[in-house]
């Protein structure tokens, strides 16, 4: 299979290019880790460390051969794409995250809800955020009341379902 | 005893009240989920896992697997109804299921898949049922070598045999692999890729990736659409019940997509997309009104869908007898069975036969229930189907956080369900498929453990692997399977392949 002469001069496209790089970052972790443990092989002559040392190879060279299919073939473009949304949920998840343990479980995945009603274009926070603490309430009562979830709670759940 | 003492057995276990509520539960729960437009049922099974945490392990998988026969269902009334396949199994569903109900005909189409899935599940159910003690007794001979060259025909088939790319799908999975690596290893106690932080010590959550892959990483791939005309929902007009034309044009599609599905799900060949393919063109192939293709004819829906259905149902074969998970959907199971300790495989059946035969009898029933609750009730399963948007994705994200907090509310964990949900938005943009990261996570340490036992058995000798035939043949069939779509591809014959991509269940 030879590609047209006109890909003889195309650059890489850069998203080969960042996941070769992730690749081999990766693969180099798993050997750099597996550097460390010890060779304790036994019977089987394979210890905790080849494993992971098959694995990081693994990722290596999956990572050129990203690399080399980047500069062969027609580079992939996805559909395009809106960066905002994306950012709200990220932040809605850390936000979540975040403040999970202190303002207990309802207020931090209200302010989730809201976030994600906000990235699929809903912008109204005072309304989705008050329905985004309501719904988790019932969520958290039925399921750390009746399924024996154990969600972590905070001063709203205790004011209503009781410490 | 025979197969039918044991169904008899698992009936009277399904029957207790209490286990009839918890199959209701979770076909309700299926349905009502797997409805929802872009939610298939490695999705549905994901976000519901959290809802079986507090039970007891009989109940628990009971609901479990009316979730995922629940999902099925109502995957197939998304796509008839609005176009969107909620699943890849079901895009064939979609193309001529919705052109049914563009023209009116949207109540017969639904009718034919639900009764066409209720007659291949129900079938499909009865052959998991007979097959399984036979795989079993062919289990109980393997020793960890079968076992590893089993795991790796697996992860082959799962990642590169099908889908546009081999490169991709090992990628996938190796990214699974090198995750499943995290944590304390089984055999030396050594921690592996833990960085001290203790958290990780456990490993990492074959739940939380899958959620964090399939409910976060669609919703940002959506989301990062922007805003999108929403589809239109098809209305049923008319009558719901099918004519007797109807019946008489639907009855064999049936039996022969129950034929298809269920072989290819049982085999370790990956997703039901196939058999769903195969059905499509053989009923196209054999029908009497061949014109009616393309624009809503009822043989491309019945048989599809039968199709999919004997696969869910296929897939169960390799899962409960040897503990084997061949799609996505089957790695979200066995990470439900493990939570109570439960390994499948052939010792299930010996020491908890109650337990594996209530389940499969509870399928024969959930399979009743679902038709009882699909035709009558489809007015309100579509009306799920017009929940705005935003509060659709909000109440997702929701669940999807609920699963991981409830398992484990720490920062690290939902840092993990974070990350990996960029990274699911990631593969999705740039077309690498999600079903080999899971199944590389949840098979990479056992795949791991049992070479490690065949080569302490051998005393270290490598050439242990291919002694026994058993092993050799699995090993050569995964070495094709692995080589020669390369090889159809670059001769430009990939096209084939592509087309059965298994990418979510």
């Amino acid at each position: 299979m030879t590609p047209p002469v006109a890909h003889a001069t195309r650059r890489p496209d850069g998203a080969a290019l960042v996941i070769t790089a992730g690749l081999c970052a990766l693969g180099a972790v798993l050997l750099w880790d597996a550097g460390r443990l010890p060779e304790a092989t036994g019977y089987s002559g394979m210890g905790p460390a080849d494993a992971p040392r098959l694995i990081g190879f693994g990722l290596i060279g999956l990572g050129i051969w990203t690399l080399i299919d980047g500069f062969r073939s027609e580079p992939e473009d996805p559909p395009h794409q809106h960066p905002m949304p994306v950012l709200w949920i990220v932040a809605g998840l850390g936000a979540q995250l975040v403040l999970l343990s202190t303002i207990g479980f309802s207020i931090g995945t209200g302010i989730l809800f809201a976030c994600t009603a906000r990235a699929f274009g809903y912008r109204k926070l005072l309304m989705s955020f008050p329905i985004g603490v309501a719904f988790s309430l019932l969520v958290f009562g039925i399921f750390d009341g009746l399924l024996k979830l154990n969600l972590p709670g905070g001063p709203l759940e205790t004011l209503i379902y009781g410490g | 005893m025979t197969t039918f003492d044991y169904l008899m057995q698992g009936f009277a276990v399904a029957a207790d009240p209490m286990i009839l509520l918890y199959a209701l539960i979770g076909v309700t729960l299926g349905t009502a989920v797997g409805v929802l437009p872009g939610i298939g049922p490695a999705l549905t099974v994901a976000l519901l896992l959290p809802v079986t945490y507090g039970l007891d392990p009989a109940g628990s998988l009971i609901m479990f697997a009316g979730i995922y026969y629940g999902g099925m269902y109502g995957g197939s009334t998304t796509s008839i109804l609005l176009n969107t396949p909620g699943e890849s199994a079901s895009i064939v569903t979609a193309l001529e299921g919705n052109k049914m109900a563009r023209k009116g005909r949207g109540g017969p189409a639904l009718a034919t898949a639900a009764i066409g899935s209720f007659v291949a599940g129900s079938i499909a159910t009865l052959m998991l049922a007979f097959l399984a003690p036979q795989v079993v007794k062919l289990a109980l001979v393997f020793g960890p070598r079968e076992y590893f060259a089993l795991m790796v025909l697996a992860f082959v088939t799962v990642s590169a045999a099908f889908g546009d790319s081999t490169r991709k799908g090992l990628v996938s999975l190796f990214l699974g692999l090198a995750l499943a690596m995290v944590g304390i290893d089984s055999l030396t106690g050594q921690t592996r890729l833990s960085f001290g932080v203790p958290q990780l010590l456990d490993g990492i959550e074959v739940t939380t990736l899958a959620v964090a892959m399939f409910a976060l990483g669609e919703a940002l791939f959506i989301a990062s659409q922007g805003d999108k005309a929403p589809e239109t929902v098809q209305a049923i007009k008319g009558s719901v019940w099918m004519t007797r034309e109807d019946w008489k044009r639907s009855w064999k599609p049936w039996l022969r997509g129950t034929a298809f599905g269920f072989p290819i799900g049982a085999m370790p060949a990956g997703g039901a997309e196939i058999g769903t393919f195969l059905s499509y063109a053989t009923e196209k192939r054999l029908s009497r009104h061949p014109e009616e293709f393309g624009h809503g004819a009822i043989e491309g829906v019945a048989g599809p869908e039968a199709a999919n259905n004997a696969s869910a149902a296929g897939t169960l074969v390799p899962l409960l007898t040897l503990g084997l998970p061949t799609s996505a959907t089957a790695a979200i199971m066995l990470a439900g069975f493990q939570q109570f300790g439960l390994q499948p495989g052939p010792l299930l059946f010996a020491t908890n036969p109650e337990l594996v035969w209530g389940l499969i009898s509870s399928l024969l029933i959930a399979n009743v229930m679902l038709v009882i609750l699909n035709l009558p009730l489809i007015g309100l399963w579509v009306k799920l189907l017009t929940i705005p948007r935003h509060w659709l994705y909000a109440g997702i994200l929701l669940f999807a956080t609920l699963g991981t907090i409830g398992a484990n509310p720490s920062p690290v964990e939902l840092g993990m369900l974070m990350i990996f949900g960029v990274l699911g938005y990631g593969m999705r943009l740039y077309g690498y498929p999600i079903a080999p990261i899971v199944v590389g996570l949840i098979l990479g340490p056992m795949a791991e453990q049992q070479l490690r036992r065949a080569l302490a058995i051998a005393q270290g000798d490598v050439t242990t692997l291919v002694q026994s035939p058993v092993a050799a043949v699995l090993l050569a069939i995964a070495a094709v399977a692995l080589i020669l779509p390369l090889v159809l591809r670059a001769r430009g014959k990939g096209n084939v392949l592509s087309q059965m991509a298994a990418d979510e269940d």
